[in-house]
């Protein structure tokens, strides 16, 4: 199941510049938020700093407290074992080229020394099934490479990889963003179903895919969070003026 | 900055406004027609109402359009979705208009009779709150449409007033019972004018603060909204 998301007095750092300034969120348990802004508003180094990708660039550093169900991330909390509570998928599909779609799925478990082979097996099907792949390729799972794929299918495989280590949140970085409208479909599908059983916070340009997600949406201006709220309350009413600009299309 | 999109709103805005100037012309004149017993002017009413009827089909396929192809949110989305109801009590009150119209038609044929109704103080009243109603609209705001809402509860009285006064007058004269009757009847297409520029107004509160206020639901909700940033 899920866990919920708290974040307090949050700041980001690239070297000397600010990214994120005190950002305070709860996202809720077995939801979808969405995070949406104009480019460079900050949402995606936010997201990088709940599983601490953020601080894998140089001079970048973060501030403030993030708690992960019961994991505090900045406090005593390993990179390793953050990250098999919390999964990733980026915005252009990147499976491991040269592995087969089994390989892919199952690469987080091996690394995690999971080497028993029928349970192997039973958790490369349920991740494939999860991210609604496994109709497609359960016949040549061994033979083929997850660079054969199409993007639509490499990108719903990332998710199947992500699922694969059972975490309880799923971070997804504008997922749709290099995919085909039927693609794009099929993954907001996934999101709706995947959150029965995951928290889940996602990053989009698209308005309209965040409006149709998720059931909660913040909007980033200039790393700020300028308003928090349901995503229906954002989208007919928000209140704040500079949300209302940005939903409206009268800038970003 | 969305241009064609701002150019649609635009459009769909004006077109409202011409639509609304011929709902309350029709208004006006059909109660002119009554108070001077003037058919010619029940037939400016008549010939009207096909303008108000084409107007309102064009102001829904371009809302329709606009909601097709734009996908728009928030205080535009709220906009459409007022015009589009305006657009229909708009129509209602131009056929309110043509009933009082036929109503005069009816009455023009029958000697005139002394009747204990001030209907030309009601259709005042009445123009008043449409007008009221679509200037809200024009001006986006919301306390101009709650003084609207609160005329509503006058012409109620006066409909009700007519109503009492003029069964009295069948009543007692049973021979002027066609003219009460139509008077009567003319009364009630103007409450019902009033309930439309009551409509129209609440929907004017909607797209400006996002507040639903209809069937008297909490004065509150018009409170002005929170501090807004300047971008």
């Amino acid at each position: 199941m899920g866990v919920g998301i708290n974040v307090e007095q949050l700041n980001a750092f690239y070297g000397k510049t600010q990214a994120l300034f005190d950002i305070n969120i709860a996202v809720l348990a077995n939801r979808a938020t969405a995070l949406i802004g104009p480019s460079g508003c900050g949402k995606s180094t936010f997201i990088r700093c709940l599983n601490r990708m953020h601080e894998t660039i140089p001079e970048a550093r973060v501030e403030g407290t993030v708690r992960i169900g019961d994991l505090s991330v900045y406090n005593g909390t390993s990179a390793t074992q953050l990250r098999r509570r919390v999964g990733m998928v980026f915005q252009k599909p990147n499976p491991f080229p040269t592995m087969s779609i089994y390989d892919n799925v199952a690469a987080g478990l091996k690394l995690n020394g999971f080497r028993n082979r029928k349970q192997l097996d039973e958790v490369v099907r349920k991740s494939l099934e999860s991210s609604a792949l496994w109709d497609e390729v359960k016949d040549h799972l061994h033979k083929k490479s997850g660079a054969s794929l199409s993007g639509g299918q490499q990108q719903r495989l990332c998710i199947a990889r992500a699922l694969a280590v059972q975490p309880e949140v799923l971070l997804m970085d504008e997922p749709c963003s290099a995919l085909d409208p039927i693609s794009t479909g099929k993954i907001e599908e996934l999101i709706f179903q995947l959150k029965e059983q995951y928290t889940i916070v996602i990053v989009t340009h698209n308005m309209q895919q965040a409006a149709r997600v998720a059931e909660f949406t913040g909007f980033f201006l200039l790393g700020k969070m300028i308003e928090f709220d349901k995503t229906e309350k954002i989208f007919t009413n928000p209140s704040d003026k500079r949300t209302e600009d940005y939903v409206t299309g009268r800038f970003g | 900055m969305r241009t064609r999109f701002q150019q649609q709103m635009e459009d769909l805005r004006e077109k409202l406004l011409r639509m609304g100037g011929l709902a309350e012309l029709a208004v006006d004149r059909a109660c002119q027609a009554y108070t001077q017993r003037d058919l010619s002017r029940c037939q400016l009413v008549l010939e009207n109402e096909s303008l108000i009827n084409a107007a309102e089909r064009e102001i829904d396929e371009l809302a329709f359009d606009i909601l097709a192809t734009q996908q728009p949110a928030a205080v535009d989305l709220r906009f459409i979705l007022a015009v589009t109801k305006i657009n229909a009590d708009l129509e209602r009150v131009g056929d309110q208009a043509v009933n009082i119209a036929e109503r005069v038609m009816d009455l023009i044929e029958l000697p005139a009779v002394e009747l204990p109704v001030d209907i030309a103080r009601m259709a005042t009243a009445v123009s008043a709150m449409v007008r009221r109603a679509l200037e809200s609209f024009v001006e986006g705001k919301a306390e101009l449409a709650q003084a609207v809402l609160e005329m509503d509860h006058v012409v109620d009285r006066m409909r009700d007033e007519a109503f009492i006064m003029l069964v009295r007058k069948m009543n007692e004269e049973p021979q002027v019972t066609q003219q009460a009757l139509d008077a009567l009847l003319v009364a009630r297409n103007l409450e019902r004018v009033a309930d439309h520029a009551t409509n129209i107004s609440e929907d004017v509160i909607f797209w400006v603060l996002g507040a639903d206020v209809r069937h008297h639901a909490q004065a509150a909700s018009v409170a002005p909204r929170p501090e807004r940033h300047e971008q």
